[in-house]
């Protein structure tokens, strides 16, 4: 990853040293300095109905230097630039971890260090991607490569051939920045995109050779798919006009796994227009399922209090407005339990390969 | 009939006691000879056998309970006799078979002299006070005082006696005109009568007064419920005493007095008709000297008048003008129901006498270091027809020297995870009844829990659940009453009346909101402090990385000088000053005192110069010239003067003041017993 090649160098530093022009412009006028971020939640981001993605809002947010509850985010504001701007010159990447160690240190002439755990720097870091319009691939800011994908697909990654159908049954490992300038599709034969919620059952479906008998890519996130794993699976939808099918838990995280995949998340909702696939299609686990694949009531798990408060929060999310939306969850919450996907194998071990999945291809029974 | 099991309930062996002795003849005792081994048992031997009721448990306990005895004697007969009190207590390693006395630590024999400067006893009623359980004053009467049943310093005999084997010796003197009396007494357990081993008159140094002096096994040990914590205590509440206290290892503690002005005498009450439980009723009636039911009511109760006494009578339906001895049985029943369903006025309260919100504050102030005091005394209340006051104080914080000294200390700079260390010590209680600290038991006691109901988190002091609130605190409770329910003879809990426990919370919840405000002014003011300084902080670092932005070419000065002026402005710096600043005072505090690092504010007393290690006396006391009260002043007068302080402090046993001597007459006869 140490070859990143931003195409035009200088772009996204100069983004970044704006940060520190506001605060010397502003102290010229004798001003407070500000960063004006835009807001990062439900209440300034919008659905799109017509294009199906969530859009962020116009609304602001003035992070002020000389404000006591502001002052230190401010500060770590700017160091967190200054590293940003320092990966940039030297030409690497990096992870979100690492810019918190890189910025930690104890302030001269007191015991107070400038931050105090990750947690501080992480929301930071994505405050300027926001404000500054700038991706996180762009800032060469890296997570985990939490996601592995399977199937006639091949890639150039720095320039090797990978063959994700020769890989095995473990597949590749995906990396976290998939832009064309780092990873290059060179072929992909598959019908679909199947992205998996669940790295066991990704595992099932891999080591049971699925993807080649109904000729599809294998993709998984392990639980909330990266941004690596969600682009990835764009950018087979997009430029291979294939569908994308979501197959996660039968519970209120599963469904919203799905609506991040489709219209975007909240949190980075800017990030929607690249992210989203607003075609993608839930495939299961439904909450109708049970009855109609016969499982029996006993392998759910009852709701908690935490998935009853968050199903419900669905419910009025506009994006889940469709009725058939508002049947599923209601349904779900009805029943009271909710259903792994591993629970399928209460029935067969292979029954996720042989008997669900082929039906409900077959039937087509899946919600948009 | 003693199957499978050793096993057997008191009921079972009662009832297989009483079954004819057909089964096992062996075990049966005839009723002629049960009968013969039936017979008297004395108080004194039942408490021979039972000295965990009185508070002689432990080693430890012993020694504690029986320097408490002593103590609250000779504060009970002082005050009684209007003296100020000058206690002198004296714990010494006893000496055994002429070897070497061992390390106080170490030692199991302890001598306990107790010196105060009372009115004496008369000679004639020294041994029974002594040694005869269950004699003395404070029984009979319903008034308020240290001790209640007259079993204490008798049962401190005892336990010497038992312990030791040697006698109490007691020297007492009524005036300077009459002779010292020198006394060695012992219980007979059997006869609960005093046994006199030695009686003489003899020349005795001290003017006034009476000293006991007790042998006994025990053990001394510092720290939480020791005679230390003991003695401190009794000064916190009793800050009209002078208290020396002479430690097993040879070192001397002064408690100085800070109130020149004894508590008012409480007065003696009749019972309230609400208190009386029905056999009390009953002995009542028997023994009344009024000829009718009506004058009964009226003449032994307090709060009773003829009306509401015919109005008793008429509820129970009885003849007023019957003779009190003829009613029993179910009259006797009605009557009680009748007093029970009439409305009566609650006791009158002059018979209690709270320490006081000034004097709380005072000793509070005298003993315990901190940055906060506040103090209430709560309007009387009633439990079971026994007036009660419940007092309430609050000592805040680590004093000023040492919130000072804390900043300093060099701090390593925090990982992940760590945080900066904060002490997590609870709030201590310290109880007390009718002045007497209440050092064991805590948590059988009321006040306890009342401090864990009370919801500290609103006055901004952490709590977990069901724990006392933590934070350098000591919370103070008093309750004076003219009967204060224990849990047990030994008197080391009191009893969990809602009545009570109610009163706690809310003196608590006072002393609370006091310590809010001032912990919400102190917070303003260092936050305020921080924002000045964070700011300071952040430009330094927000300068650094600009200029690493910029490549360097920065004139960092410039921008640093820039920021610090804006700061400056958004901070306000007068304004700042001013909420800085210590020109508060506890203004809308009553009763409290704070104290910052320049002195102390509020109604704080100037401590005699006796204590150089606690907080020092301010140079320039703030309100001398608002201090209306003529015997405040005189105190003011003591502190500037460390020695005529202490000139005046050491004249006053000698030269009693009129008032005092008047008293002393009319008290010679006083029965200095619990």
């Amino acid at each position: 990853m140490a070859q990143a090649k931003p195409k035009k160098p200088g772009a996204v530093e100069k983004k970044l040293i704006s940060v520190a022009d506001a605060v010397i412009t502003a102290a010229d006028r004798s001003k407070d300095p500000t960063l004006s971020i835009p807001v990062r939640s439900l209440a300034n981001v919008s659905f799109n109905a017509k294009r199906g993605i969530i859009e962020m809002g116009k609304r602001k947010q003035a992070r002020t230097f000389f404000n006591v509850g502001m002052a230190k985010k401010f500060m770590q504001t700017v160091l967190v630039a200054d590293a940003l701007s320092e990966l940039q010159r030297a030409d690497l990447t990096t992870s979100l971890r690492e810019i918190y160690y890189r910025t930690k240190h104890t302030m001269k002439g007191s015991s107070e260090n400038t931050f105090d755990g990750q947690n501080e720097s992480d929301p930071l870091i994505e405050d300027l991607e926001v404000s500054l319009a700038a991706l996180r691939e762009e800032l060469h800011v890296r997570a985990e490569n939490a996601g592995s994908i399977v199937g006639p697909v091949v890639f150039g990654d720095d320039g090797d051939r990978v063959d994700c159908a020769r890989l095995g049954k473990g597949g590749y490992s995906v990396p976290s920045i998939v832009e064309p300038d780092f990873i290059e599709i060179r072929r992909c034969t598959a019908d679909f995109v199947l992205l998996v919620e669940k790295g066991t059952q990704w595992n099932r479906l891999s080591e049971d050779k699925f993807w080649r008998r109904y000729n599809c890519v294998l993709l998984t996130g392990n639980g909330q798919p990266p941004r690596g794993v969600r682009r990835l699976a764009r950018r087979l939808h997009e430029e291979y006009k294939i569908p994308v099918y979501v197959l996660v838990d039968n519970d209120p995280w599963g469904y919203y796994i799905y609506s991040v995949v489709k219209q975007g998340s909240i949190n980075l909702a800017f990030e929607s227009e690249r992210m989203a696939i607003p075609k993608a299609k839930f495939i299961g686990l439904s909450s109708a399922d049970p009855d109609a694949y016969g499982l029996p009531r006993n392998v759910g798990i009852k709701l908690n209090d935490k998935d009853i408060g968050r199903a419900k929060e669905l419910l009025k999310y506009r994006w889940f407005d469709k009725k058939p939306w508002q049947e599923e969850i209601k349904r779900m919450l009805a029943s009271g339990l909710k259903y792994e996907l591993d629970a399928l194998a209460n029935k067969d071990f292979r029954y996720l390969t042989k008997t669900y999945l082929p039906r409900k291809l077959k039937e087509r029974d899946w919600l948009d | 009939m003693i199957v499978g099991g050793g096993l057997v309930s008191k009921r079972e062996m009662a009832t297989a006691l009483a079954k004819p002795p057909t089964s096992e003849p062996k075990v049966a005792v005839s009723a002629a000879e049960m009968g013969a081994r039936q017979r008297d048992i004395s108080v004194s031997e039942f408490f021979t056998k039972n000295r965990h009721l009185l508070g002689f448990d432990s080693p430890r306990k012993a020694l504690l309970t029986c320097i408490k005895e002593a103590v609250d004697n000779a504060l009970d007969a002082a005050e009684e006799a209007g003296i100020l009190p000058d206690v002198v207590v004296t714990l010494e390693v006893a000496p055994s078979n002429g070897d070497a006395p061992p390390p106080a630590s170490q030692a199991t024999r302890f001598r306990v002299t107790v010196i105060d400067n009372g009115p004496g006893i008369v000679r004639q009623q020294i041994p029974p006070i002594f040694a005869k359980l269950l004699y003395g004053s404070k029984f009979h009467r319903l008034r308020m005082s240290r001790g209640q049943q007259g079993i204490g310093i008798s049962a401190a005999g005892m336990y010497a006696q038992l312990t030791t084997g040697k006698p109490v010796q007691i020297i007492s003197r009524t005036s300077a005109r009459a002779a010292a009396h020198y006394f060695e007494v012992q219980i007979d357990t059997k006869k609960n009568e005093p046994r006199i081993f030695e009686s003489k008159k003899i020349d005795w140094d001290h003017q006034r007064g009476t000293q006991v002096t007790l042998e006994i096994e025990g053990r001394y040990q510092k720290g939480r419920a020791s005679v230390d914590e003991f003695l401190e205590q009794v000064a916190i509440a009793n800050p009209h005493v002078k208290l020396v206290y002479h430690t097993p290892e040879g070192e001397t503690r002064e408690y100085p007095r800070t109130i020149d002005e004894l508590p008012p005498q409480p007065r003696e009450i009749k019972p309230h008709p609400y208190g009386i439980e029905f056999g009390i009723l009953l002995r009542m009636l028997h023994d009344t000297r009024g000829h009718s039911l009506s004058g009964f009511l009226a003449g032994d109760f307090s709060r009773v008048s003829s009306t509401v006494a015919q109005e008793i009578c008429g509820t129970a339906k009885l003849s007023p003008n019957a003779r009190p001895r003829n009613i029993h049985g179910t009259d006797a029943e009605a009557l009680y129901k009748a007093i029970q369903a009439t409305k009566i006025m609650a006791p009158p309260s002059n018979c209690i006498s709270p320490i006081g919100e000034k004097a709380i504050l005072h000793g509070l102030y005298k003993q315990i270091k901190g940055e906060f005091y506040t103090a209430v005394t709560r309007p009387p209340s009633v439990y079971r027809g026994n007036p009660f006051i419940i007092e309430a104080g609050l000592a805040y914080g680590k004093g000023p020297d040492q919130a000072a000294a804390a900043p300093e200390a060099p701090a390593a700079p925090l990982a992940e995870g760590e945080q900066a260390e904060e002490d997590n010590e609870l709030a201590r209680v310290i109880r007390y009844a009718n002045r007497v600290p209440l050092l064991y038991q805590q948590s059988a006691c009321a006040t306890f829990k009342a401090a864990l109901e009370t919801a500290w988190r609103n006055y901004g002091v952490a709590q977990s659940r069901g724990a006392l609130p933590a934070g350098p605190m000591v919370v103070f409770v008093h309750m004076a009453s003219v009967w204060v329910p224990f849990t047990s003879e030994s008197k080391e809990a009191i009893a969990d009346y809602d009545e009570i426990r109610k009163e706690i919370k809310l003196a608590m919840q006072e002393c609370g909101r006091r310590l809010g405000v001032f912990l919400r002014r102190r917070e303003r003011a260092k936050s305020e402090f921080r924002r000045r300084n964070i700011f300071e902080l952040y430009i330094e670092e927000v300068v650094e990385a600009c200029a690493r932005l910029k490549g360097g070419k920065l004139p960092k000065e410039k921008l640093k000088a820039q920021l610090e002026k804006i700061a400056m402005k958004r901070t306000g710096g007068e304004r700042t000053d001013a909420i800085l600043g210590r020109d508060r005072g506890p203004e809308g505090l009553p009763h409290s005192i704070i104290v910052t690092s320049e002195g102390p504010e509020g109604e704080a007393p100037a401590l005699p110069g006796a204590e150089p290690s606690a907080v020092a006396p301010p140079e320039e006391p703030r309100q001398e010239p608002e201090k209306p009260a003529p015997r405040r002043g005189k105190a003011k007068g003591k502190a500037k003067g460390k020695a005529k302080g202490k000139a005046k402090s050491k004249a006053r046993p000698s030269r009693p003041t009129k008032k005092a001597k008047r008293k002393l007459k009319a008290s010679k006869r006083s029965k200095r017993k619990r």
